[in-house]
């Protein structure tokens, strides 16, 4: 039981994962809760079922499809909702445009094939198999070696490209690295563009693992992955990494242990008790404040 | 008062009587999310949370107890008002975005745990609550709060908090107790939202834990913003706007949430510091008179 548990936790977690790493890179650089990443998601999970369906394409091509999707619809959006904004208003008013953001999306994706419920066709065979006590379906395995690829992808990127280098540095100090010649506005982009399309593959991979997918599917499962950035210190990508996995961890725990009913509240109620412990997350660095 | 209702309902369209009451909802709840994010600085995106706790409270002890309808939406004002301070206690070590998560998931929780709690319908709602909400006990709340958060604002209190709001260190170092001040204006703020949420409750005489969800929380957020943080004034334009928007996009019909999104993103680039900036009832009254001189002087 405990094991079988902890599998189904690890892969949502592994989908919480990729989309808090969204949420975590762009807080890093520009301090925005990006509210329509969440959208990006339910976008990129709509994409590959389109792949799916229409074109008939592998999943693994589909999900490849939807990434690329919504790299473009995530780099849209920053130009068009958050550059015009920056550097001239309140970081307030930078959030309320993301929510209109992610209002205008949902509500396009709503006008765009009505607010029903939507299955992946079974394109790949699920077998399951056993592992001692448990009881593992194929469809976990690509889920987390495909996350897991993901993620390793990512911190090699982050690591040992000159584009990481300047996330890096944009994360550290953005005035600085504009005076060092990083083009400043490119790498935002460009963090948007990584960001929304790993939320893609989340949103391809939570289709078919759970065989639905809908309009307002962004709404909670932005909302627990951002808690999941925060649990695991918003701004830092292997606390988002670790968050996600916990978060997931934590709610199928909850659920199994302790009453279903109350999934949702499991999520924000573990956030809150490990912030009033740690107020900056799991692997946050506490901000000294400057005077 | 009864007789005034009565004459008001009789004739005025029902359709406009109705929205004023939900206007002077929105005012109240506003208000009170102004003086924790607007004037404070402190993101709340979890007010929804102390609007359904003063709902459930109010009509629980309308409905189970009997009790009239002051007392109910006094007991609802309370309630709330005691969570805020239980949330508003711990997180005053947060900041800023922890805060804010903190917020929308204490709304979750909140929202989760009516949704199971058998004295609150569970997830088929609360019906048969008395309906005691009118025009006339709406506004005559909603001007009364107006002027006591008017008032409050302008004194020493009020500049306390927008000294928090402006830089916390600086204010701590000119000797305010910030922790008190934002607990002070935690407890207000829900209070509040718990008597917007009991007028609500009687108004609708049915609530279900879904009317009281993240969208509602951001749409009270996007009423402080977009009138102009930690303005009275601007809270209440952006109130009107916000409420009558719906209403006025109902033309676009499906295309309604689309617009509502595309104009908030817009507002924001061409108002990022919302309709009325700061901008205070004095401030109003000045250029009001400066413009009379003017056209005095000139003619």
């Amino acid at each position: 039981m405990f094991w079988q548990q902890l599998i189904n936790g690890l892969t949502l977690g592994s989908t919480y994962a990729l989309i808090a790493l969204g949420y975590t890179m762009v807080y890093g650089i520009i301090q925005l809760i990006n509210f329509a990443h969440g959208e990006i998601y339910m976008f990129g999970a709509f994409a590959g079922l389109f792949l799916v369906t229409r074109f008939g394409v592998n999943v693994f091509v589909a999900m490849l499809g939807a990434m690329i999707f919504c790299m473009l619809l995530g780099m849209l959006v920053e130009r068009i909702a958050y550059r015009p904004l920056r550097g001239r208003s309140s970081r307030l008013s930078a959030l309320i445009s993301a929510i209109g953001v992610s209002i205008f999306l949902s509500t396009l994706m709503v006008l765009i094939r009505g607010p029903q419920t939507d299955r992946y066709p079974d394109t790949i065979e699920i077998s399951s198999f056993s592992l001692g006590p448990v009881q593992v379906s194929s469809l976990q395995v690509i889920i987390l070696l495909v996350a897991a690829l993901l993620m390793l992808g990512l911190q090699v990127f982050i690591h040992k490209t000159k584009m990481g280098k300047a996330m890096r540095a944009c994360s550290e100090d953005l005035d600085a690295s504009s005076l060092m010649g990083v083009n400043v506005n490119r790498v935002i982009s460009f963090t948007f563009a990584l960001g929304s399309a790993l939320a893609a593959a989340g949103g391809v991979m939570v289709g078919l693992y759970y065989n639905a997918v809908w309009p307002y599917m962004g709404l909670m499962a932005g909302l627990k992955a951002f808690a999941a950035a925060v649990l695991g210190g918003i701004g830092s990508i292997p606390g988002a990494m670790l968050g996600g996995l916990c978060s997931g961890v934590l709610e199928i725990f909850g659920v199994a242990y302790l009453a279903s009913s109350y999934r949702d509240a499991i999520a924000f109620g573990i956030l809150i008790v490990v912030l009033l412990v740690r107020p900056q997350g799991i692997l946050g660095k506490p901000i000294s404040k400057k005077v | 008062m009864i007789v005034m209702e009565q004459y008001l309902t009789q004739y005025i369209d029902p359709y406009y009587v109705r929205i004023a009451v939900l206007l002077g909802i929105n005012i109240v709840l506003a208000l009170g999310l102004n003086l924790i994010t607007g004037v404070t600085g402190q993101l709340s995106m979890g007010h929804a949370g102390f609007m359904s706790i003063g709902a459930y409270t109010a009509a629980i002890m309308s409905i189970h107890a009997g009790t009239s309808f002051g007392i109910s939406l006094l007991g609802g004002a309370l309630m709330a008002a005691a969570f805020g301070f239980l949330i508003g206690v711990p997180t005053l070590r947060l900041e800023g975005d922890y805060l804010a998560m903190v917020t929308i998931g204490f709304a979750e929780i909140v929202r989760v745990v009516f949704l199971n709690l058998d004295i609150a319908g569970r997830a088929i709602g609360l019906s048969g609550i008395p309906s005691e909400t009118g025009f006339l006990n709406v506004w005559l709340v909603a001007v009364l709060v107006i002027f006591l958060n008017t008032r409050l604002l302008k004194s020493r209190t009020g500049r306390a908090l927008y000294a928090i709001r402006e830089d916390e260190i600086a204010a701590q170092a000119s000797g305010i107790n910030t922790t008190f001040y934002k607990i002070f204006a935690f407890v207000i703020g829900s209070f509040l939202g718990g008597l917007a949420g009991g007028f609500y409750a009687h108004y609708m005489t049915y609530i279900n834990p879904q009317d009281f969800g993240f969208m509602k929380s951001i749409e009270l957020l996007n009423m402080v913003v977009l009138g102009g943080m930690g303005s009275i004034p601007g809270t209440i334009l952006g109130s009107v706007v916000l409420t009558l928007a719906p209403e006025m996009l109902r033309m676009v019909a499906e295309y309604r949430l689309l617009f509502y999104g595309g104009l908030l993103v817009l507002m924001m680039i061409f108002r990022p510091n919302g309709l009325l900036g700061d901008v205070r009832w004095y401030d109003i009254r000045k250029r009001l008179a400066r413009n009379g001189v003017k056209s005095y002087g000139t003619a």
